[in-house]
């Protein structure tokens, strides 16, 4: 089966923002476009927070106060 | 589809499998190449995740997509995302993979690399992945709630207490067992030490980038991160070698002890970003990354197993722990075959982002397939290099003393078989950079040189040979200090929630005092543990690592216990066989582990016949080595009357739970319906 070098482009794209999205979610950090995407889609009338503000949520439920989860394994 | 073409090349996966385990198995007399443990562990668990889990996922769990996963019903961009399957199993991993897999496998490796083996692939297959599946799919039916409040809900309140109260002790002998790990590598080593003491401010250095300078760019930093990593290792070898640094450096474990106790201290009440956040950043990658490039290495080098398959201390009498195969091999070898911390990761994060039910068979138990495959390399590791560095290298101080004569001398002694000379022994030192391999007990360091053998087989050769020693014992002190740290935290905060029990003003967890408190406690009691075991002249983790073992498949049996009562709530007992198995299996294995070491007549083995050992010697005045003076035999008798409890403590834990799990099973069998509690109900549920 030949891919179009579009096709290729497509295909390699995907795969590289699937690893970059892996590996951030590995250290507890979401998507934040999605974020953004869904608070516009269903709270239209909230601002998404900023993208730093986002990054440091996502810092703090990760290791922050009252997380009782965020041991690593042995 | 026939069934030739649907089941055909399934079948011959089968049966490549079973050659390679037949080959592994019976060769005797030669070595074995690497590869065929390989081929055998792979072919199983594509065997296992193709009908197993599928088996699991459609007649016990009934898996069905067109149920909501929590991720959709509480989509808020933030802890309910519904994420990509391959993403997820990444995460999912990243959180699962850890020391555990790491170290039990070469601690079992004095048994021979088959024991362990076969111990690994039947544990996962039937038990590990099973549990970390099964609690999963509980908590991803229930909003993704935490293991302790299913407990709580399924069982009723006082076993949730008691697990809660397990959980947290289990944390504290891990803790203190993974420090363990990081002051046996490091202790007369001013290479390492430097190493892992640079990470501080490395990791500071890229906490401030990432909150002040380019807030959130996670990859960047942990490339500047890395970058400096090296450095680091690069040019600590010059460090140890400096007449002013190289003793600076140079630490005793009793020291280390201390300093790593204090660093648990500070660490877990500074700020998240500064120093935890960013540390955690490079000991996930550098992890991932090892464990891809090990996996590579061992393809690549197709190295021979130098252990036998089996030695003579299948019979109990080795010299790195105590006791024979049953018990003692299943507690050692927990992570990789069955780890009860995976419960906790399965209801932790993980459940709240997956977006359809079936994926969680591949991130459940495909996730804990891969991690039995990273305790799989690990155990061929400690197989790669001779068998007389090996005991060398894990025997206690006490057994083979500490010039490389007197070493070569024990270990010909333990078994002709692993002969080995002195000059040996300094060369390996000398190869990988370290004043001395005596005595290194802990795996990381017999894992750092088997990596090393490994890895410069394939970049560097000999030369590169210290390098990657010390690229390991960094990998692996990194993520044990991240750990050592989240888990003082998230032990902090089970002790907040325990102690609130009792006096609700301790539930606060902003207020300063009980935070401080509390985080001293947590420490106190690691670091009780930790300074026993640095200080034990049998070289600590010969003590510690089979309580660890005990307290991780108690916790296992106790998920599993929950599994089993949630498959009687949901009416499908006549598939309970799948967690009641390994539920029993590990209910024997920690029962009698649990028992030996309380009442072995064995001092080896059993604490109190050891502490009687001592006070009877105490009561005649004399020192028994290897004891020092008086102080030190009160303190032995003490430390194994302690231990004593502690394992009195897990065995009624485990029968508390299993009689409460009994009980809670046949009222749930009696009952002429569904009662398991599951959000969305049985409604849901199509017929079968």
């Amino acid at each position: 089966m030949a891919l179009s070098s579009t096709e290729l482009r497509d295909r390699l794209r995907t795969f590289s923002k699937c690893v970059c999205d892996g590996a951030r979610l590995m250290v507890g950090q979401g998507d934040y476009e999605a974020y953004a995407a869904h608070i516009r889609k269903t709270h239209a009338d909230q601002e998404p927070m900023s993208e730093r503000e986002f990054f440091r949520n996502r810092e703090n439920a990760r290791f922050g106060v009252g997380n009782r989860s965020g041991f690593r394994c042995c | 589809m026939s069934a030739v073409t649907k089941h055909g090349p399934w079948a011959l996966v089968g049966a490549l499998g079973a050659a390679a385990l037949a080959i592994v198995a019976t060769t005797r007399g030669e070595t074995v190449n690497a590869l065929w443990v390989v081929v055998a562990a792979v072919c199983i668990y594509l065997i296992a995740y193709r009908y197993y889990s599928l088996f699991i996922s459609s007649k016990v769990m009934r898996l069905d997509d067109s149920r909501p996963t929590p991720a959709h019903v509480h989509n808020d961009g933030l802890d309910y995302v519904p994420t990509n399957r391959n993403v997820l199993f990444g995460h999912h991993f990243a959180a699962i993979a850890g020391a555990g897999p790491l170290v039990g496998p070469v601690l079992a490796a004095q048994m021979g690399y088959l024991p362990g083996l076969l111990w690994i692939l039947a544990g996962v297959v039937l038990a590990g992945a099973v549990q970390d599946f099964m609690v999963l799919f509980i908590s991803m039916r229930r909003d993704g709630r935490s293991l302790g409040e299913l407990i709580r809900a399924e069982l009723g309140t006082i076993p949730g207490v008691i697990a809660l109260f397990g959980t947290f002790m289990i944390m504290v002998i891990l803790l203190a067992v993974l420090a363990m790990i990081v002051v046996k590598a490091l202790a007369e080593s001013p290479w390492g030490t430097f190493t892992v003491a640079a990470t501080i401010p490395i990791a500071m250095l890229m906490g401030l980038y990432a909150r002040y300078i380019r807030p959130g760019k996670v990859g960047e930093v942990s490339i500047i991160g890395f970058v400096l990593l090296m450095l680091a290792i690069v040019y600590g070898g010059n460090v140890a070698a400096d007449p002013y640094w190289g003793p600076f450096f140079t630490y005793t474990g009793t020291q280390l002890c201390w300093l790593l106790i204090g660093y648990g201290f500070i660490a877990s009440i500074l700020p998240v970003w500064l120093l935890l956040a960013p540390r955690d950043y490079l000991s996930t990658f550098l992890k991932i990354g090892t464990i891809i490039g090990l996996a590579l290495g061992i393809a690549y080098v197709a190295p021979h197993m130098q252990m036998p398959a089996v030695t003579k201390f299948v019979d109990g009498t080795g010299p790195v722990w105590a006791g024979s195969l049953f018990p003692f091999l299943f507690i050692t070898i927990a992570c990789g075959a069955v780890s009860g911390f995976h419960a906790l990761i399965s209801s932790g994060t993980t459940p709240k982002l997956i977006d359809r039910e079936s994926d969680a068979r591949f991130i459940g138990y495909g996730g804990m397939l891969m991690e039995s495959f990273v305790a799989v390399m690990a155990l061929v590791s400690a197989s790669v290099i001779e068998p007389g560095i090996y005991f060398t290298m894990n025997a206690p101080a006490g057994l083979v003393g500490t010039t490389p004569e007197t070493a070569a001398a024990a270990v010909t002694k333990l078994d002709p078989a692993f002969a080995i000379t002195s000059e040996q022994i300094a060369q390996t030192a000398k190869d990988v950079g370290e004043h001395s391999i005596i005595s290194r007990a802990g795996g990381a360091p017999t894992l750092a040189v088997g990596m090393a053998h490994i890895i410069s087989s394939a970049i560097g050769g000999k030369t590169m040979m210290a390098f990657w020693y010390h690229f390991a014992i960094l990998f692996e002190a990194l993520f044990i200090l991240t750990a050592v740290d989240a888990g003082t935290r998230a032990g902090r905060f089970m002790l907040q929630d325990l102690l609130g029990l009792v006096s609700p003003r301790f539930k606060d967890t902003s207020a300063w005092a009980p935070s401080i408190l509390a985080t001293a406690l947590c420490v106190g009691a690691w670091g009780y543990f930790l300074y026993q075991g640095v200080t034990d002249p049998l070289g600590g983790i010969y003590t510690l690592w089979p309580l660890f073992g005990i307290s991780n498949q108690m916790l296992a049996a106790v998920a599993l216990t929950l599994a089993t009562v949630v498959i009687f709530k949901m009416k499908r007992e006549r598939y309970a066989f799948v967690t009641i198995i390994p539920t029993a299996w590990l209910c024997l294995c920690t029962l009698t582990a649990g028992w030996q070491k309380i009442f072995s007549a064995d001092p080896k083995i059993g604490f109190l016949s050891h502490a009687d050992r001592f006070s009877a010697a105490i009561a005649e005045n004399k020192v028994l080595a290897p004891a020092k003076t008086m102080a030190d035999m009160h303190k032995i008798v003490f430390n194994d009357r302690i231990d004593a409890a502690l394992a009195v403590l897990f065995v009624g834990l485990v029968l508390a739970i299993a009689a409460f799990g009994i009980m809670a099973c046949v009222k749930a069998y009696r009952a002429d319906r569904w009662t398991a509690l599951e959000s969305g109900g049985p409604a849901a549920v199509p017929a079968e």
